[in-house]
């Protein structure tokens, strides 16, 4: 007998609908008081099966105190518009519930009311829940909590935000005991984790409830009638079929890795639009208004298509969207079908998704992706867990909230699953930080942010501080953007003047400073021109019909999931797979088995080969542009050591190619390289330590730890200054610390964020315990064809491993010629 | 996760100013009213011909500055920037040294100066003739430091003062002030530093302090100060330094 009341009974009736048995569960589980994770694919009814049990428990009359839910969304934009959708049923079946959202646009009179008549249920985003908690009235506030939702949970897990959101939920638990949390989640490779995230540690993981599976995707990789490319990432040859494809459905998302290649695509479709259809762009750096009204336009249906990037990956319908077309690989499995996802919204039909691979290698891939896609077998990557930049922020908050007890907020901290395994001293040197800045050789106790009291009570040393932190907290670092403006050109006295006008969206400001006058390059759809910088920012004017400076691929934002990984050399290695691919790539591998060698899926395969006076070295690690970098920059030091003189390195996603003065082929048979000791893990050790002293990454990783533990501050009250009049330069900084106190915690902050980041060193190290004893060498006399894609990135992509100097050194040696030349 | 172990290593700063002389490829000259000036690794200024170091802007006491506005940075700038005064010191081995000034963060930055530190930089004082110029971060001269305290200063045919003015007539000038930076675009990579910049009449100085920033060259402050097609800058490597001329940087 299902606890339903007969008004919602025949509110779903109303509809032309049943509750489903997933909402039925989650009802029931709600109702005795339990916590729980749903998983259940887009379309399943999974808000409103969140929802249920709170509008049930509230359909009575009652009394409101405070909070009873809160629903926690990861999208500022997606608060508004579950609002709207709730308030459909609350209507209709005429509940006597309020709804409120709270995001960062919402007023303070409005905020100022929540706090005097706070609504049932607050829909909000988990920045909104980490300054809710670090509210001095907070536990006045969250007495009567009940419920907690978390939607698009498998989003926020991965993030510095899932591991924030963690630390303020722990303290709700210590507001509001015997509140439930609720996860709402799209399919994920460990639900374990999940129901062990949304637990209190030390006790079980919370019950899962499946949604009904919907019908299977059906998806396609383009069998081209044109040639593959052997490597790129444009994806040029396929627009013609694309374009049939858009014209055929009825709407159509475009789903594309980087900012860049978005850009591109739009472009050749632009170019391929003899129909004038409506297509529309939609990324990050574009203006919000310009997204929204891309957005807006989805939802009324009149875009035949939109080329995006993951801004598009969550969020509720936009539209009939039917077709889902994927140019570049996945790079994963989950990211996929979450993607594809996204068109047809209904649960029994299957979503079309076609995938169009820009090279020959992500053939392998999207073959791989398809597979893993059909078996629905997930790659999501796990939790984010123990993070002390975050831990930091998070003390800072407690402390905003009153005065705290080092041991319980300690024993709070670890009852969240993400610091489970943290060790006492670590949260002490966190601590001490917040307090001191935990500096060992002076201390600025005099501007201590904390201070304990006689009872050992830590408090906030003064008021001004809690503004401070309101208006610098989050997790959020974006990379240093800059808005760019529409100028407008005048002449004056034969001066040319250049006139700022609206802004038109933000860039990178490490992809502008690239940029020389007159540069064009793509942005919006459009080619501009790089016309200068003023004080707000970069100029440029349009330049229509003018060739692109085209943006460098800005590769590696996702790497290649360790899964898919696996699956791309199982299908090489094994002939019988052959057939799922098309001809062409067929006969490449069957060419490779016969110029060189494939390896076995458990293998590693390193050729060597001489080539115009240079001698190469190409390895097939497949763990993706990030890891392979890396490893990289460490064989290129070893192999300076051991006298092959190498001159420079390129990795693509697959693959790694190393350049040298020396005879590789010759070294390697003589005995004076040997590969098992080149590939030995004891690279990252020193060799590795080394080279981060040097490396960038480290000092941007190191950039995002000092912003989010609150080191330097990116704004202050009273004062309306950019980012930049009142940067510290945290390079600096680093320096400094690296100096003189290697063991300071955001220097171990960076170097953690670093290793499973940027640099990839867990992967890297996992890549090199696999491959050990299974490399496979092949000494050639020329390049074999699955050497061929990466050795045509060496002319397209930035070449790594030369140090700063020796480019500057190039640059200057190029100027002097220049003026012998002209001499 | 392999274990953090980070170890104690020269810092980029400290690196070029423990080379020998002889491994510091100082081939590099700027010529200012006739006058020869080595720019240095370390961000100094040498003019033999008159036997004198010039320093701009060691903002010593930044960090306690920053601590006072709440941000706390690591405590340790003015340690790394004396010991960087200290080497240069003494590897040129003036008789002079002009300070361009901003030589402390802020008026009372001299007295937070911890006292072993403050003996090591009495120490250089004293041992040499030294000039201070005021700057806008110390309009007043120290108090506890030998040598005389200006607003600026003439050597030869060259003015040293803290902020570029407008130049008179056949005037010629080093300033600081601005902190210069600059930047080049090579292979896709960009590659950025400290830099002097000069054009034959004027040259602005890199600030010489640890957690001293740059404000690129192309910021609106240098518009109209130098002389279009003749600039050139010298950006500092992590080895040595780099001559370009203006239309090369970004």
């Amino acid at each position: 007998m299902s606890r339903l009341p007969q008004k919602f009974t025949d509110w779903f009736a109303s509809k032309g609908w049943q509750a489903r048995p997933h909402q039925l569960e989650m009802l029931e589980l709600g109702l005795e008081g339990e916590s729980a994770l749903l998983i259940s694919p887009t379309g399943g009814g999974k808000t409103l099966a969140g929802f249920l049990p709170t509008l049930v428990d509230l359909a009575g009359p009652h009394e409101t105190h405070g909070i009873h839910t809160l629903y926690i969304s990861p999208l500022k934009a997606l608060a508004v518009d579950i609002a709207r959708n709730l308030e459909a049923p609350v209507d209709e079946m005429a509940l006597p519930i309020s709804i409120e959202t709270r995001t960062g646009d919402t007023s303070h009179a409005k905020r100022k009311r929540q706090r005097e008549k706070p609504p049932d249920i607050l829909i909000t985003t988990p920045e909104q829940v980490t300054l809710l908690i670090a509210d001095p009235h907070a536990a006045h506030l969250l007495r009567s909590l009940k419920c907690v939702i978390i939607d698009e949970l498998h989003s926020i897990v991965a993030q510095k935000r899932g591991v924030l959101l963690s630390l303020a939920l722990a303290r709700l638990r210590t507001h509001a005991p015997a509140a439930r949390f609720t996860g709402l989640s799209a399919t994920v490779a460990d639900p374990d984790a999940l129901r062990a995230w949304l637990a209190k540690v030390g006790t079980p993981p919370v019950p899962l409830v499946l949604g009904k599976a919907g019908a299977p995707p059906s998806i396609k990789i383009l069998d081209s009638v044109e040639r593959v490319p052997w490597s790129g990432h444009s994806a040029r040859y396929a627009i013609p079929e694309v374009y049939e494809d858009i014209k055929r459905a009825n709407m159509t998302l475009l789903f594309v890795n980087t900012r860049s290649q978005a850009e591109l695509l739009f472009q050749e479709l632009w170019n391929a639009n003899e129909d004038h259809l409506p297509i529309a762009l939609h990324h990050g750096s574009l203006d919000v208004n310009q997204r929204r009204k891309v957005e807006a336009a989805m939802a009324a249906g009149t875009l035949k298509a939109v080329v995006c990037t993951s801004t598009l990956d969550l969020g509720i319908d936009w539209g009939d969207v039917d077709l889902v077309v994927h140019v570049g690989a996945p790079k994963g499995s989950s990211r996929l079908l979450q993607r594809i996802g996204r068109a047809n919204h209904r649960l029994d039909e299957s979503s079309n998704a076609l995938l169009v691979p820009s090279n020959r290698f992500e053939v392998l891939e999207c073959t791989a992706a398809k597979q893993a896609a059909a078996e629905n077998a997930q790659d999501s990557e796990y939790p984010m867990t123990r993070k002390l930049d975050v831990l930091a922020q998070h003390i800072l908050a407690c402390a905003c909230a009153g005065p705290f007890l080092a041991d319980g907020l300690f024993a709070e901290v670890k009852s969240a699953f993400t610091y489970r395994t943290l060790k006492r001293e670590r949260f002490d040197q966190a601590l001490d930080y917040v307090a001191t800045g935990g500096y060992a050789l002076k201390s600025y106790e005099r501007y201590a942010k904390l201070k304990q009291d006689a009872q050992g009570m830590w408090r906030l040393a003064h008021p001004q501080l809690a503004l401070r932190y309101k208006m610098n907290m989050g997790t959020i670092v974006a990379n240093e953007m800059m808005k760019v403006r529409l100028a407008s050109i005048r002449v004056k006295l034969g001066k040319r003047m250049v006139m700022g006008g609206r802004v038109i969206g933000e860039l990178e400001e490490y992809f502008l400073s690239q940029l020389a006058y007159g540069d064009t390059f793509l942005f919006g759809g459009e080619v501009l021109r790089f016309e200068g910088m003023d004080e707000f920012g970069a100029l440029a004017t349009r330049a229509p019909g003018k060739e692109p400076r085209i943006p460098s691929y800005a590769g590696g934002k996702f790497p290649l999931s360790t899964y898919l990984a696996e699956r791309v050399r199982e299908i090489i290695a094994n002939k019988q797979q052959w057939q799922f691919l098309p001809p062409q790539v067929r006969d490449w591998l069957s060419l490779q088995s016969w110029a060189s060698v494939l390896p076995r899926a458990d293998q590693m395969l390193v050729e060597t080969f001489p080539r115009a006076e240079k001698h190469y070295m190409v390895c097939y690690p497949f763990e993706g542009r990030l890891a392979q970098q890396t490893l990289g920059m460490l064989l290129t030091r070893r192999l300076e050591r051991w006298g092959a003189k190498p001159l420079g390195f390129v990795a693509s996603e697959y693959a790694l190619v190393v350049w040298c003065v020396s005879d590789l082929s010759a070294m390697i048979a003589t005995g004076r390289i040997s590969l098992a000791k080149l590939f030995d893990e004891d690279m990252l050790g020193d060799d590795l330590e080394a080279w981060l002293a040097e490396s960038n990454m480290m000092k941007s990783a190191f950039r995002n730890c000092a912003i989010i533990a609150g080191l330097v501050e990116r704004n202050f009250p009273g004062k309306e200054k950019t980012a930049r009049q009142v940067t510290v330069n945290t390079d600096l900084i680093f320096d400094a610390l690296r100096s003189h106190q290697p063991d300071h915690i955001l220097l171990r902050a960076a170097w953690e964020d670093a290793a499973d980041g940027l640099i990839s060193v867990e992967r890297l190290g996992a890549m090199l315990k696999r491959i050990k004893g299974h490399i496979l060498h092949q000494a050639l006399d020329r390049v074999s064809p699955l050497a061929v894609p990466v050795l045509l990135e060496i002319g397209r992509v930035t070449v790594q491993g030369e140090a700063d100097d020796s480019l500057l050194a190039e640059a200057e040696a190029d100027l002097e010629r220049e003026a012998s030349r002209l001499a | 996760m392999i274990p953090f172990s980070p170890k104690q290593r020269p810092t980029l700063k400290e690196r070029p100013a423990a080379l020998p002389n002889s491994a510091v490829p100082d081939r590099h000259r700027i010529e200012l009213a006739g006058v020869e000036l080595r720019p240095d690794m370390s961000g100094a200024l040498h003019v033999p011909e008159f036997a004198a170091l010039i320093i701009s802007d060691l903002h010593l006491e930044q960090g306690t500055s920053l601590a006072r506005r709440g941000i706390r940075v690591p405590p340790y700038d003015t340690a790394i920037t004396i010991s960087l005064l200290e080497s240069v010191v003494k590897r040129f081995a003036p008789q002079r040294l002009i300070f361009l000034g901003d030589s402390f963060h802020d008026a009372e930055g001299e007295t937070r100066v911890e006292e072993p530190l403050m003996a090591r930089l009495s120490a250089i004082a004293e041992g040499h003739e030294c000039f201070w110029i005021c700057g806008n971060h110390d309009p007043l001269p120290p108090q506890l430091l030998a040598g005389h305290a200006v607003e600026q200063l003439l050597l030869g045919p060259l003015t040293l003062r803290h902020e570029p003015k407008r130049l008179r007539a056949e005037e010629a000038e080093i300033s600081g002030h601005l902190h210069p930076g600059c930047a080049v675009a090579q292979r896709g990579r960009r590659v950025s530093g400290k830099c002097f910049i000069a054009d034959g009449r004027r040259l602005i100085m890199p600030a010489f302090g640890a957690y001293t920033g740059a404000l690129s060259v192309f910021a609106e402050p240098y518009q109209r100060l130098f002389a279009r097609g003749e600039t050139q800058a010298w950006l500092i490597g992590q080895s040595r330094i780099y001559k370009f001329p203006l239309d090369r940087l970004c």
